[in-house]
């Protein structure tokens, strides 16, 4: 065991055909996955994807129902929870109640007998700032110290992999902003692989190197979380992680390096880099912060060859920073757009007609014959 | 009672705390009144007969005294009943928690779906009255019962026999006593979360040592309540003893019984009744302190 954090010999974590199944309910689907050494990784799905499930066979706290896992060349599959190198920080803490801090934090060291506890547990507590409540019972501290005690319990070990599931969800949206801060601290500190189970899709961007979007047991897309954002691959992921106007149209050509797809009488030029597809049916997305909006008097502005699409506004939400519009376009749907309040007082009104308008740049083009609904209900 | 919101605006606070610890009282005064009259008043005259002596002008009479040798007395008497009264219900004890507890464990966290049904299976026996219940069990610790033959063959029993032995008084206490051991068990485990155990795993403990550090501590609660809810009417019962036992397995219930019955030596069933309570209350009090669970009782 390494003395210090820092040190530590990490290994990446494979997952291979990971397979659950209750009953005939597929809860995870033949996950293959690779986890670098010391990434800050996060499982991103609504609840009932698998996230928690495949979090939990990792800790061997459920058995696979076939494929394997290893940590670097060793398989772990068939060891027993307590015979693995992984420790869980778990939805609600789940510290012990009759320990105090000290002794919770202990638990880990004294299983496996390990000398010089009290030194170890001393610096863990003050990697986590709560010297003081050593001598305390965890029902006396807050939500945030009671979530810094059971990151201290599992990181005292030195595993191989920590495993969080949820860690943030009991506690208050400032003290979450603040705990994604330290924990991210804490894992720049110790160097140990993080594998953050949530359905909290601005923590799983703001805290994971590697976002793994999952769905109904298998991984939807994974990669950086601004790659994700800026160019999903799927429709659920386009709705799941933030939000995406979603047109759904025809592939009629190529325009050099553009795909152009036809919608609703209007032509649309999406990069073919940028399409995760090849059918027919096309769906042409793009943010909501991508969009410009225009005065129907001012169209002439609209830059060449921006893609753009007529509307009515039909709601303004002004939050200080942004001004979020709906704009109702000819075929009844409705777009979003935000806006940054960059110039003071230029504001549209509901009823005005308008212009939306973005550069092919920003748009992507996804598989249009599943519908474009996906993932937009499960919003969190 | 404090009470810190004002209920209305026109009251000053002085007068809600007054209004208030009022109600309190008024809370409290059936449960007193019931304490007073069928407690507090039944133990000081208890207390006193305890003191009293014989009258010196009607033979089998009592009169108020300071008679303080009738404790020295009964003592002498019936020291014996008292020790086997603690060493049965203590043995009882010990038996209906090794009995219990896999039981309640298993109801509290395997049993899924039958968790209901095997808890009224658990009272189930209740129903019938208690004299009965400790009747059944003579014909089931019978000389000719199964039971005894097939442990006289295996030649598992000293005297040949169960009934009117020790056996049978501690048999009968066990079962008697035993939902009371069950039902705080399963409460007490019922409310650990499974998680806890899952996270031991997790922090490499093996079954058996989470059992150890995590389980059985957080159930010491349900297993002081068990058991002092199986020793002290264990300790004073007098029916298992005279119904199962013989002459030589008699409890010191039974001396109180007979000394207030049939000899009406009532100082001396007086004295009996009082050692009996103040000695279950030391031995409660030490329990207590050293199970440490005086903040979870």
């Amino acid at each position: 065991m390494a003395a210090s954090p820092g040190n530590l010999d990490v290994q990446d974590l494979h997952l291979q055909g990971l397979t659950k199944r209750f009953g005939d309910f597929v809860a995870v689907d033949n996950l293959d996955l690779t986890i670098p050494a010391g990434s800050f990784f996060a499982l991103l799905g609504a609840s009932g994807c698998g996230k928690t499930t495949t979090l939990r066979m990792v800790a061997g706290l459920e058995d696979p129902t076939e494929g394997t896992i290893s940590l670097g060349d060793a398989d772990i599959t068939k060891l027993r929870a307590f015979e693995r190198p992984v420790n869980t920080v778990f939805q609600s803490y789940a510290l012990f109640p009759h320990l105090d801090i000290f002794e919770n934090v202990a638990f880990g060291l004294r299983r496996r007998g390990i000398k010089d506890v009290q030194k170890q547990v001393e610096d863990m507590l003050e990697l986590v700032e709560l010297s003081t409540m050593a001598r305390r019972k965890p029902s006396q501290l807050s939500g945030g110290q009671q979530q810094r005690v059971a990151v201290a319990r599992a990181l005292i070990n030195h595993p191989g992999v920590l495993l969080l599931d949820e860690p943030l969800g009991a506690l208050d949206l400032k003290l979450r902003r603040q705990m994604q801060i330290e924990l991210k601290r804490i894992q720049d500190e110790v160097g140990t692989t993080f594998v953050h189970v949530t359905h909290d899709q601005e923590e799983a961007m703001t805290m994971a190197d590697t976002v793994a979007v999952m769905n109904a047991g298998r991984i939807e897309q994974m990669g950086h979380p601004a790659d994700i954002y800026e160019l999903p691959r799927t429709v659920f992921v386009a709705n799941f992680l933030g939000q995406s106007n979603l047109i759904a149209g025809k592939r009629t050509g190529v325009s050099g390096d553009d795909v152009v797809v036809e919608a609703r009488g209007l032509t649309f030029l999406v990069p073919s880099d940028r399409c995760s597809c090849t059918t027919e049916d096309m769906i042409v997305g793009v943010r909501p912060e991508k969009l410009t909006i225009l005065d129907k008097a001012d169209e002439g502005q609209v830059p060449e060859g921006h893609n753009r699409v007529p509307g009515r506004v039909t709601d303004v939400s002004y939050t200080g920073v942004s001004t979020q519009y709906l704009v109702d376009t000819p075929w009844g749907q409705e777009l979003g757009v935000f806006e940054q309040n960059v110039v003071v007082g230029d504001r549209c009104d509901v009823g005005d007609e308008v212009v939306l308008h973005w550069a092919p740049a920003h748009t992507f083009g996804l598989d249009g014959s599943a519908g474009a609904t996906a993932g937009s209900e499960l919003e969190d | 009672m404090v009470a810190v919101v004002p209920t209305s605006a026109q009251a000053s606070p002085a007068q809600v705390a007054q209004r208030s610890s009022k109600t309190g009282y008024a809370l409290l005064a059936p449960g007193m009144l019931w304490l007073i009259v069928f407690f507090a008043v039944p133990f000081i005259t208890l207390f006193l007969t305890s003191l009293q002596a014989p009258s010196p002008t009607q033979a089998g009479k009592y009169v108020p005294a300071f008679e303080l040798a009738n404790y020295g007395q009964a003592l002498a008497d019936y020291w014996p009943q008292f020790i086997r009264s603690f060493i049965y219900a203590g043995i009882a004890t010990a038996l209906a928690l090794l009995i219990a507890y896999p039981l309640a464990y298993f109801i509290a966290f395997k049993a899924g779906r039958w968790r209901s049904l095997m808890l009224v299976l658990v009272v189930a026996p209740s129903f019938a009255s208690f004299l009965l219940r400790t009747y059944a069990w003579k014909t089931i610790l019978a000389d000719e019962s199964f039971i005894t033959r097939t442990l006289n063959t295996l030649h598992l029993l000293p005297e040949g026999r169960i009934l009117n032995t020790w056996i049978a008084v501690i048999a009968g206490l066990t079962y008697n006593f035993l939902p009371f051991m069950i039902l705080p068990l399963y409460a007490a485990l019922e409310k650990i979360d499974p998680r806890l155990v899952e996270a031991a795993g997790d922090l490499y403990a093996s079954p058996t040592t989470a059992f150890r550090k995590v389980t059985w501590p957080l159930s010491l609660p349900g297993v002081v309540a068990g058991t002092l809810l199986t020793f002290i009417p264990a300790a004073g019962d007098y029916i298992n003893a005279q119904l199962l036992g013989s002459t030589t397995n008699r409890m010191i219930g039974n001396a109180i019984q007979v000394n207030f019955i049939e000899f009406r030596d009532y100082p001396t069933a007086s004295a009996l009744s009082v050692m009996l309570m103040a000695v279950i209350l030391i031995m409660v009090f030490t329990y207590i302190r050293r199970a440490g669970t005086e903040d979870l009782l």
